[in-house]
């Protein structure tokens, strides 16, 4: 059984003009201490998905389809506190802006050992002590000193390095990781990404990454799920989707392998843009833009299908009925 | 730290010189004060022996540094009208307002606050339009409306508060309490309504936007993902992060309390500084006008202060920043 198990999961958006649909039925799993990475173009709806997961899709989106398991139990029609004892406790979570997540007005040992009583049974001195080991697991010089440090006394990457400590006190089985470098620096990317990795690795978590970053990906993850317009083009393991893309648009993806700290945007080979939201093409979303599209990408709406290499792709070409044109 | 507060201090004195200055001008200019002080009937003489005393033959500067030197002292001069001194009308008239602004202020307080925070989290509750729409009423109706309104129902039409006066108040030493007896509370419940309805509204709305703002905050929504309670979130983190602007604007306002009690004073005929200040214009009462002026500054400079050494309390990044600005 894996870890997470998220299932035509349906994110929407009412809006004056109708329903916006964000994520449009997504299935993806994570196993115990897996790495999957999720990349797609700004506005593919990683976030939306992420969101979901974590239960804090924000109003007026509402999760209107699918459903999501951990360990087996579902998740996604829990009461509200139900859902937040889950929450940090057995899913963690690191936002877009690491800069900015944790709060200015409280120390960041004063935010850790809040945490940790939220979730545990620990008392006030052993949640302290367990932050600090924390604190310099994660890399913080002279952490015991810096425990009763505010935010803004911080760097960039150190705060980033305390918000993963934030994220990983309560040993959570898996994190939810949206974006946790784009805000930083490009030179101490590379080095946070590692030490997630490395912490994820140490205590068995698993992580769904989601990034722009392709070189992120290449780097840290085990899977990867590749999502256009809403839903999964592609998906499989990082050596065969990097390597042996069957996905048009993966393939356009990865025209050329960029290094960690380079966003995929900007090496996209593909003309044109991802739709927007009130403007998806019927058919394959892609067929405007996919140098192979034939008549029935413009009609009919391909869904994950094994294709002739290792990974699954949304893509009529590995249809055994289409027969290749 | 050391640096900032002392240099805020500086500020503080600065303004309040300025404000003498301009209340020493008024003092000395608006009128004769011999003219002011004597009949019409005495000589040249006397005048000029009253010139010589009371020091207005001396250089312009050494006048206002006279006149500093007693303000400091708490000494204005003699009412005209009253023909006392200005120091004690002012001490028997303060205790009065400085009650009906706190009382004010704590109402304005303890309702706009958390009211501010109910309508800030329950945003799209029906109880929250209503308390919204409500709280418009409060701002758009000015204070002498709602000082009649509230008049016209509780005294006249039910009959069961005091219109005027202060009731029943107890002396301790020179300080006279409406809070002692039952005929006090009465008395100055309805002035400390009025006084209060605009600001509590504005604390209110104040609270609320900045709670809408705060609860979008990345951190606040880490603070959820890390599974705190919901009244960690909100009161913890939250709230305390709306309190910087909320202290500013709460500290500004008991200023302007002090000074909208002119209206609910006269409305309400509460012996304190305002309806003296009132009475004190309609007879041209110039030192009453200027110590007015002077006490008013005072009370402002002192509150601004505050508010600022507040801020080192609420948040830890200005004891850096302010630090830094103060070149320290
Ligand atoms: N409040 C909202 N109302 C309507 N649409 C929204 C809202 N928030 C996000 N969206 C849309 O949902 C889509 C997915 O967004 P998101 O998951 O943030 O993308 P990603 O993280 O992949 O960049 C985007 O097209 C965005 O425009
Ligand atoms: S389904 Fe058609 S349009 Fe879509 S990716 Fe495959 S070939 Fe291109
Ligand atoms: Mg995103």
């Amino acid at each position: 059984m894996a870890l997470l198990e998220v299932r035509n999961l349906r994110v929407e958006f009412p809006t004056r003009r109708g329903v916006l649909v964000a994520v449009d039925d997504i299935s993806l799993e994570i196993s115990e201490g897996e790495v999957l990475g999720v990349v797609g173009e700004s506005g593919a709806g990683k976030s939306m998905t992420g969101s979901a997961i974590i239960g804090l899709l924000e109003p007026p989106g509402r999760i209107a389809g699918g459903e999501i398991r951990l360990e087996g139990e579902r998740i996604d029609n829990l009461p509200y506190e139900k859902m937040r004892r889950i929450r940090g406790a057995k899913i963690g979570a690191i936002f877009q802006d690491p800069l900015t997540s944790l709060n200015p007005l409280y120390t960041i040992g004063r935010q850790l050992v809040e945490t940790i009583t939220t979730h545990t049974d620990l008392s006030e001195a052993d949640a302290r002590a367990h932050a600090i080991d924390l604190l310099s697991e994660v890399g913080i010089p002279a952490a015991e000193r810096r425990f009763d440090s505010y935010p803004h006394e911080f760097s960039g990457g150190m705060r980033q390095r305390v918000v993963i400590a934030l994220a990983l006190c309560v040993n959570p089985r898996l994190i939810v990781a949206d974006e946790p470098t784009t805000a930083l620096d490009v030179s101490i990317q590379a080095q946070i990404i590692a030490l997630l990795k490395r912490l994820c690795r140490d205590h068995g978590t698993a992580v769904m990454l989601i990034t722009h970053d392709m070189g992120v990906i290449a780097e840290t993850a085990d899977r990867v799920a590749v999502m256009y317009a809403g839903r999964i083009a592609e998906v499989g393991t990082v050596r065969d989707v990097v390597k042996h893309a069957k996905h048009p648009y993966t393939e356009g993806l990865m025209g050329s392998i960029p290094l960690v700290g380079h966003d995929v945007e900007r090496l996209t080979q593909i003309e044109g843009a991802m739709p927007r939201l009130t403007e998806i093409p019927t058919g394959c979303a892609f067929n405007p833009r996919c140098p192979k599209a034939f008549d029935r990408c413009r009609t009919e709406r391909p869904d994950l299908l094994q294709t002739d290499g290792a990974t699954q792709a949304a893509c009529w070409l590995y249809d055994r009925e289409t027969a290749y044109v | 730290m050391l640096a900032y507060v002392i240099q805020r201090v500086f500020q503080s004195l600065l303004v309040m010189v300025v404000v003498a200055f301009a209340a020493f001008i008024v003092f000395n200019f608006v009128g004769d004060p011999v003219d002011n002080m004597l009949g019409q009937e005495t000589s040249a003489e006397e005048r000029e022996e009253l010139r010589k005393d009371l020091g207005l033959d001396d250089p312009f500067i050494v006048q206002f540094g006279r006149f500093v030197t007693n303000a400091v002292h708490g000494e204005f001069g003699i009412s005209y009208r009253l023909q006392r001194p200005v120091a004690d009308l002012i001490a028997e008239r303060m205790p009065a307002t400085l009650e009906l602004v706190a009382l004010s202020a704590v109402l304005a307080l303890v309702f706009g606050v958390p009211l501010g925070v109910f309508t800030g989290i329950n945003r799209s509750s029906w109880i929250s339009q209503l308390i919204l729409i409500v709280s418009l009423v409060g701002v758009s109706l000015p204070t002498f409306v709602i000082g009649i309104l509230l008049i016209y129902i509780f005294a006249v039409n039910m009959g069961v508060l005091p219109s005027f006066g202060r009731g029943g108040v107890v002396e301790i030493g020179w300080w006279s309490t409406s809070f002692l007896t039952v005929a006090g509370w009465q008395a100055i419940i309805l002035p400390a309504v009025t006084l209060s309805l605009f600001q509590m509204t504005l604390i209110l709305r104040l609270v609320r936007s900045e709670m809408l703002e705060v609860m979008r905050t990345d951190y606040i929504k880490f603070a959820r993902a890390r599974g705190l309670t919901d009244r960690a979130v909100n009161f913890g983190h939250a709230l305390r992060n709306t309190l910087v602007p909320v202290i500013t604007i709460v500290g500004l306002n008991i200023g302007s309390l002090v000074a909208f009690s002119i209206i609910t004073e006269t409305v309400f005929q509460w012996p304190g500084m305002g309806f003296l200040f009132i009475q004190a214009v309609g007879f041209a009462d110039v030192p009453v006008m200027a110590a007015y002026l002077v006490m008013i500054a005072f009370v402002f400079v002192m509150i601004n202060l505050i508010v600022d050494l507040l801020y080192f309390v609420v948040d830890p990044r200005l004891r850096a920043d302010k630090a830094v600005a103060a070149g320290n």
